[in-house]
């Protein structure tokens, strides 16, 4: 069935691992949450192309969640965020970017590796979609851990559930509950970050998380 | 209509939970908070005497949860009740606000929820649904004192738990891939019931990846070493009740998932066995942890890693698997669930009398306050696996299941066992005995809640009911 069907979703699908390098080396916070944006939007589309190809209508409300509260009310709610906190500079890495983009073709090598070789019976449109899924949710991880501040954190978090969201919908047939808990569990997951950054602004004056770390219990 | 108590077990967490955060007056609500626990460990409890409902698609009561969802509203209700005279002095120093108190009191209750829900859910969705409520609530409860170690600790509990949690769900959506073929499209294959009846049929390279993913991301809310490091820091800077809850009961919560995708695993002839994989991820959290007790300054840090310890030891045990090392395990968790709590409220009303969580500013407690030091002592002895106590029966279960089929093993666990009760011994005698250190105050607590579990641990170490031995039997089969 190497039709329209697997090219389109193939296309969308591989956009989307390369959006999460775009991603990876944006070191400042409103061209990330730009990016993200465009993550989201991305995830939309072969989401929306899914439900076309499963005949899975369903699935069309995943993809309108996704445009909606993913590509367009987080990114504009967390730019006003970071106005108000006053910290749309720099992005510290701990990282370079050299080495985060190695490291990142390194992990969506391991994930391709793994994936493909576990789902050879399979049918193909679910094995690419899986490998390059789990492709996004490694290489949120690798953002979440190259960066130091709490913002680039969370939107790490986020492109990382975008791809659980890809895998959710990739496996045909999949009961609607679950993605309608993964929109849901990201609503809250968003709610208590919007908690903790403006209890973190009120207490510390700054979302670094290195300012942060100075709190420690043990060292006294 | 037949009376049903496994919807009450979810309904009334989840009414108690709206009711009191609209209610004012925290003296009520702490009494209503009791109360609801009581009635939601009476529904539980009357599972094993009503009968068990045929498993739907959603909702499924057996004998192994039964187990998990009594001894979860038990120690439940017994915190609910030692949180109610704990808050009540938070408020009298003015460290928590009575709009913090309702919201607490209400998170309380859809913790229960929570928890209960992950238990019965039938669905793994609904499962994952229900684990990530559960720790996104004690995310909130963790970060209730603001200060910037409560700040700090829930951010990181929330970072790593929620990286787990997206690992457990890619796991999930993978063992959906590897059923569907198998039992077809929708519901069914998302159903514990069919799950297990098919499990030979299943695609076992994917079912293999799968449980990798779902080990680390579940593991990482067990706190297995080295996915643990949130654990320490939340069990320290949150309130004392949710530190019993986390350890007592959020953990197994967490393990229970493990052990279900586990039977699935065994269930195929064709998967790798997850026992070993078990069986090291437990043996280095029992090391490891045994060894950082040396160096903890802080009371509620300590006992942290002392839970750490023994989630290693109960991890381990049901890695290795069969009917004896299971019972082992399965008692093990009893035993530990109400020592540690029982522990955490001594600790929870030390710590308010000397208004400090340092050990080195606490001293002499069996003179100063004989009852709670006493209290203190005898769990301590009990956590660190002394006769006659239950956690040395269960412990003993353990080791000698384990020597008569891997005695290497065994002796990884018994050195880590020792170096932990090394650990715990040098600091019980700086905290309890000698110089009295610290404010000397008389607490206003109620005794009864650490009391209770203490003997039950004690009468367990002394006779075990032949029901219960042949219940957790049952169980032990179960998981094989």
């Amino acid at each position: 069935m190497r039709g329209l069907n697997f090219d389109v979703a193939h296309l969308l699908a591989g956009s989307l691992v390369l959006v999460s390098f775009v991603q990876l080396y944006q070191d400042r916070l409103y061209a990330l949450l730009n990016i993200y944006a465009l993550h989201a939007l991305v995830l939309a589309l072969s989401v929306a192309w899914q439900a076309f190809a499963q005949d899975a209508p369903h699935l069309y409300v995943t993809a309108i969640i996704a445009l909606v509260f993913k590509a367009i009310v987080i990114p504009v709610v967390l730019h006003r965020i970071i106005v108000r906190l006053g910290i749309h500079r720099e992005i510290e890495k701990v990282v370079g970017v050299g080495p985060a983009m190695l490291l990142g073709i390194g992990l969506v090598a391991l994930s391709m590796v793994v994936m493909l070789r576990v789902t050879a019976d399979a049918d193909p449109l679910a094995r690419e979609d899986l490998a390059f899924a789990l492709s996004v949710v490694l290489l949120g991880l690798l953002m979440m851990v190259t960066r130091r501040n709490a913002v680039s954190q969370v939107v790490g978090f986020m492109s990382l559930e975008n791809g659980l969201v890809l895998a959710a919908t990739g496996a045909k047939g999949m009961p609607l509950v679950v993605e309608i808990s993964v929109a849901f569990s990201v609503l809250i997951a968003f709610i208590v970050i919007g908690i903790f950054l403006f209890r973190i602004r009120e207490r510390f004056d700054s979302v670094d998380l290195q300012a942060l770390d100075r709190f420690r219990g043990e060292r006294r | 209509m037949k009376f049903d108590p496994v919807s009450f077990v979810l309904l009334i967490p989840a009414a108690a939970a709206a009711l009191l955060a609209l209610l004012p007056g925290y003296r009520i609500t702490a009494q209503l908070n009791v109360l609801a626990a009581l009635l939601t460990f009476a529904m539980a409890l009357s599972l094993y005497f009503f009968g068990v409902p045929k498993a739907g698609p959603y909702l499924l009561v057996d004998d192994l949860n039964k187990v998990f969802i009594v001894l979860t509203t038990f120690v439940g209700f017994t915190t609910s009740a030692f949180s109610a005279s704990y808050i009540g002095h938070e408020i009298d120093i003015g460290r928590l606000t009575p709009t913090f108190v309702r919201f607490y009191h209400a998170m309380y209750q859809i913790l229960m929820f929570g928890m209960n829900l992950a238990l019965i859910a039938n669905n793994i969705g609904l499962m994952w649904v229900a684990i990530e409520l559960a720790t996104l609530t004690t995310v909130l409860m963790v970060g209730i004192y603001r200060t910037h170690e409560a700040l700090e600790a829930a951010w990181k509990y929330f970072i790593l738990g929620s990286v787990g949690i997206a690992l457990a769900l890619f796991g999930t959506i993978l063992v959906y891939m590897a059923a569907r073929p198998a039992i077809g499209e929708g519901l069914p294959a998302m159903e514990w019931t069919n799950l297990l009846v098919h499990a030979a049929g299943f695609d076992p390279a994917l079912l293999n990846v799968a449980f990798v993913f779902l080990l680390l991301g579940y593991g990482t809310k067990v706190g297995l070493a080295p996915l643990h490091a949130w654990l320490p820091d939340a069990h320290a800077e949150g309130p004392t009740p949710i530190s019993a809850v986390l350890s007592g009961l959020l953990l197994n919560v967490a393990l229970y998932a493990l052990l279900r995708f586990k039977m699935l695993l065994a269930a195929n002839p064709a998967a790798i066995a997850p026992g070993p994989l078990m069986v090291t991820m437990g043996l280095i959290s029992l090391v490891f942890a045994s060894f950082m007790l040396y160096r903890r300054r802080d009371i509620k840090r300590m006992f942290a890693y002392s839970s750490i310890e023994h989630m290693g030891i109960i991890t381990f045990a049901f890695g290795m698997g069969g009917p004896l090392a299971n019972f082992a395990g399965l008692l093990h968790m009893t035993m530990h669930s109400l020592t540690k709590s029982a522990i955490f409220f001594a600790v929870g009303h030390i710590s308010q009398i000397k208004s400090t969580q340092q050990i080195a500013d606490m001293g002499g407690l069996t003179v100063t306050n004989p009852v709670l030091g006493w209290g203190l002592v005898l769990g301590v002895v009990a956590i660190a696996g002394l006769p006659p106590l239950g956690i040395f029966m269960s412990e003993f279960l353990v080791v000698s299941s384990t020597f008569a089929r891997e005695p290497w093993l065994a002796l990884v666990l018994v050195a880590g066992i020792l170096i932990g009760l090394g650990g715990l011994f040098l600091r019980l005698n700086t905290i309890a005995f000698g110089e009295p250190r610290g404010p000397i105050a008389q607490a206003q607590a109620s005794y009864v809640p650490m009391f209770a579990h203490l003997a039950l641990v004690l009468v367990a170490g002394v006779y075990l009911p032949p029901a219960l031995v042949s219940g957790f039997e049952n169980v032990a089969k179960l998981l094989r």
